[in-house]
């Protein structure tokens, strides 16, 4: 087997507010391989953006990263110069952003802004990026694109902007595409429209993806592997197929119950009974077992370990160690 | 950015809504003169001795017997070719002379705004990258000072400093009569007189526009487009100077021309104390001596100024965000 393009060691990123310390990113490993589709789903506020924000190192004050491994096609981009980094953003690794309507800057043309990042990866004249943006625009399939190329993001629509941001993104043919619940904003004909088209773009491309989502549904469709994040951690991986047929923990037994049961709903993540953590004072112990339906004595104060039941899954949970012993 | 057709259509429009105001202050203008004790005659003539028939020949003459209405009309259609009357103490037409000291205030204002501007938007900047560090903390706390220093005490200030003692610099006027009345020896000479005086008008200004564009450009900066420029592997310093502080600088265009009408407003202390030659020692002047037609004529003239600007901002507004949308 090829070493995968993307690995991540222990990844750990903290917030320092003036409200404490929020513990968003805990410890997250995760394994991309090439031209790999990885889902990483979790309810709203478990760390998601941090996750992907880290491996861009694009984390802000007053977040850090305090450490961890983010081995990139050999590389650790966390021991990287920031200049070298720069030069892998919107290059090699490229981003895909929830909301299309806050994501453009409002007062520079769309072909400017594509064109921005074409000339700074492939060292293009500016002729040549703008022909370079259209080509970005036709592959996005934007119809009238040599109108469209001229437009300022206001008025365009939410889905015209979002395939604006997605050829942004691919302009510089990047190995690995970060899409941070790409269609959450749109509406879900348009929805289904950008899944069709970033599933084309990857397979011309032979880009890998990691799909940030709230949606089974597209994870079903999309991905080949999902990870399941909860309060910062990774609480279960496994290849999509075997994780809807057997979820070995509590949290994604209830994520999949939800969604997949007679009372379905859109988003799975609301129906789970109880509140989601404050990741500034997380749970002891497992940080899922005050909303767990099967907890165990134990699971108040000591932290799971992680147990791996067959190839290429693993969980984070008490309840297995049970079995395994 | 781009200069779209219908700029200039809005341009003309705005210019052509302006002037039904430019009608009402001159309205204003009028009815105040009229509400004053006494009429325009009595603060002419003061405390000279007059006879009653002078005194009724001079209203004959101003069109003070007339009725209100008629009278109303003619002070509308002297204004209307530009007549402001006659300065009996400045021995000039008030428009003449209005305008002869228009250019020392434009240069005085114009530095100082421009000048403060920058330097303000530029600070702003810096502290906003770098928040709450010793730097950030060091100039907010000048700018306090400065925002809430008093306009004459700051001038006297700097008079006593850098010119009585240090005499760096002069202390009154526009020109020195020794220098060379044109040339480069003339523009170093008036450069020299302007930097007390436009100081002193760029310390309120710089500081209101530091204080806002640290925190508008703090608030840029956390702004989700400002992510996706650093996700394509924009350089920080783009990141700050092209993406975020266009955005960023655009309530202080609003603020910039908010301000020029106070700095007009102010320029009667910073030129009185500094004798500077323009509009607002005039004003001074005009007050000093009741000379009424001058000081009417200075309202118009300075109302008319800062519709102007109002314009101007506007536009510039407009050109910066392809939003706007022109009505
Ligand atoms: N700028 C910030 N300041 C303080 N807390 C933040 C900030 N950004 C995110 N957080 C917190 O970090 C946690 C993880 O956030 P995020 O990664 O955005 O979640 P997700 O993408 O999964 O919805 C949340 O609890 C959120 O409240
Ligand atoms: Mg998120």
């Amino acid at each position: 087997m090829d070493a995968p393009l993307l690995q991540v060691e222990g990844l750990t990123t903290h917030l320092f507010t003036d409200a404490g310390t929020v513990r968003a990113v805990e410890g997250v490993s995760l394994t991309i391989g090439r031209g790999e589709a990885v889902a990483l789903v979790g309810e709203s506020g478990c760390g998601k953006s941090m996750t992907a924000l880290s491996l861009m190192r694009l984390v802000r004050p007053p977040g850090r990263i305090l450490g961890g491994r983010v081995e990139f096609e050999g590389r650790n981009l966390l021991d990287l110069r920031e200049e070298e980094m720069r030069r892998l953003r919107g290059g090699d690794i490229a981003m895909i952003f929830q909301d299309p309507m806050t994501f453009l800057n409002p007062l520079m043309r769309v072909g400017d802004q594509i064109a921005e990042a074409v000339r700074l990866h492939q060292g293009l004249d500016s002729r040549a990026a703008w022909r370079a943006a259209l080509a970005a625009l036709e592959l996005v399939r934007i119809p009238a694109p040599d109108s469209v190329i001229e437009y300022y993001p206001h008025q365009l629509s939410g889905g015209m902007r979002q395939r604006v941001l997605i050829a942004m993104a691919i302009s510089s043919r990047p190995s690995l595409l970060i899409a941070d619940e790409p269609t959450t904003a749109l509406d879900v004909t348009v929805q289904a429209q950008i899944m069709e088209l970033l599933g084309d773009i990857r397979r011309e491309l032979g880009s890998a993806m990691l799909l940030i989502t709230h949606d089974l549904g597209l994870v079903a469709e999309y991905c080949d592997r999902i990870y399941v994040m909860y309060a910062g951690q990774i609480v279960e991986e496994a290849d999509v197929g075997p994780l809807f047929a057997s979820p070995q923990h509590p949290y994604t037994r209830a994520l999949l119950k939800s969604t997949l049961g007679p009372d379905a709903r859109v988003d799975a993540f609301e129906s789970i009974s109880g509140q989601p953590p404050d990741l500034a004072r997380p749970p002891a112990g497992c940080r899922f077992h005050p909303r767990c339906p099967e907890a165990l004595a134990r699971c108040a104060h000591d932290e799971p370990p992680v147990i791996r039941p067959a190839a290429g899954r693993q969980a984070r949970c008490w309840l297995l160690a049970q079995d395994a012993a | 950015m781009s200069l779209r057709p219908s700029l200039l259509l809005y341009v003309a429009r705005r210019l052509l809504q302006a002037v039904p105001l430019v009608f009402v202050i001159i309205l204003i203008n009028f009815f105040l003169i009229h509400a004053a004790p006494g009429d325009p005659v009595d603060f002419l003539v003061g405390t000279m001795e007059a006879t009653p028939e002078y005194l009724e020949g001079l209203r004959r003459e101003f069109g003070l017997d007339q009725p209100l209405p008629v009278q109303l009309w003619r002070y509308v259609s002297k204004i209307a070719v530009l007549d402001m009357g006659y300065s009996l103490r400045f021995r000039q037409p008030v428009f003449e002379l209005i305008m002869s000291r228009l250019p020392a205030t434009l240069l005085l204002m114009g530095t100082a705004l421009v000048v403060s501007s920058i330097v303000g938007i530029l600070l702003g900047v810096a502290a906003a990258r770098r928040p709450h560090t010793a730097t950030d903390h060091a100039a907010t706390f000048v700018a306090l000072a400065g925002y809430s220093m008093p306009v004459f005490w700051l001038g006297q200030l700097l008079l006593i400093a850098f010119s009585l003692h240090l005499n760096w610099f002069p202390t009154q006027g526009m020109y020195d009569l020794r220098a060379p009345s044109d040339g480069w020896g003339r523009i170093v000479d008036v450069a020299h007189h302007l930097v007390l005086p436009a100081l002193t008008y760029s310390v309120y200004h710089l500081a209101l526009v530091y204080r806002l564009m640290r925190v508008k450009m703090q608030e840029t900066l956390a702004l989700d487009y400002v992510t996706t420029a650093r996700a394509k592997g924009v350089p920080e310093r783009r990141v700050v100077y092209v993406h975020a502080l266009r955005n960023a600088v655009l309530p202080i265009v609003t603020v910039i021309g908010l301000n020029f009408g106070f700095m007009l407003a102010g320029s009667v202390l910073t030129e009185t104390v500094f004798a500077w030659p323009g509009m607002g020692r005039l004003l001074y002047e005009g007050i000093q001596g009741r000379d009424y037609p001058v000081l009417m004529g200075l309202f118009t003239c300075l109302s008319v100024m800062v519709i102007l600007v109002n314009i101007i901002t506007d536009v510039v507004y407009a050109v910066i965000d392809p939003r706007v949308v022109y009505r």
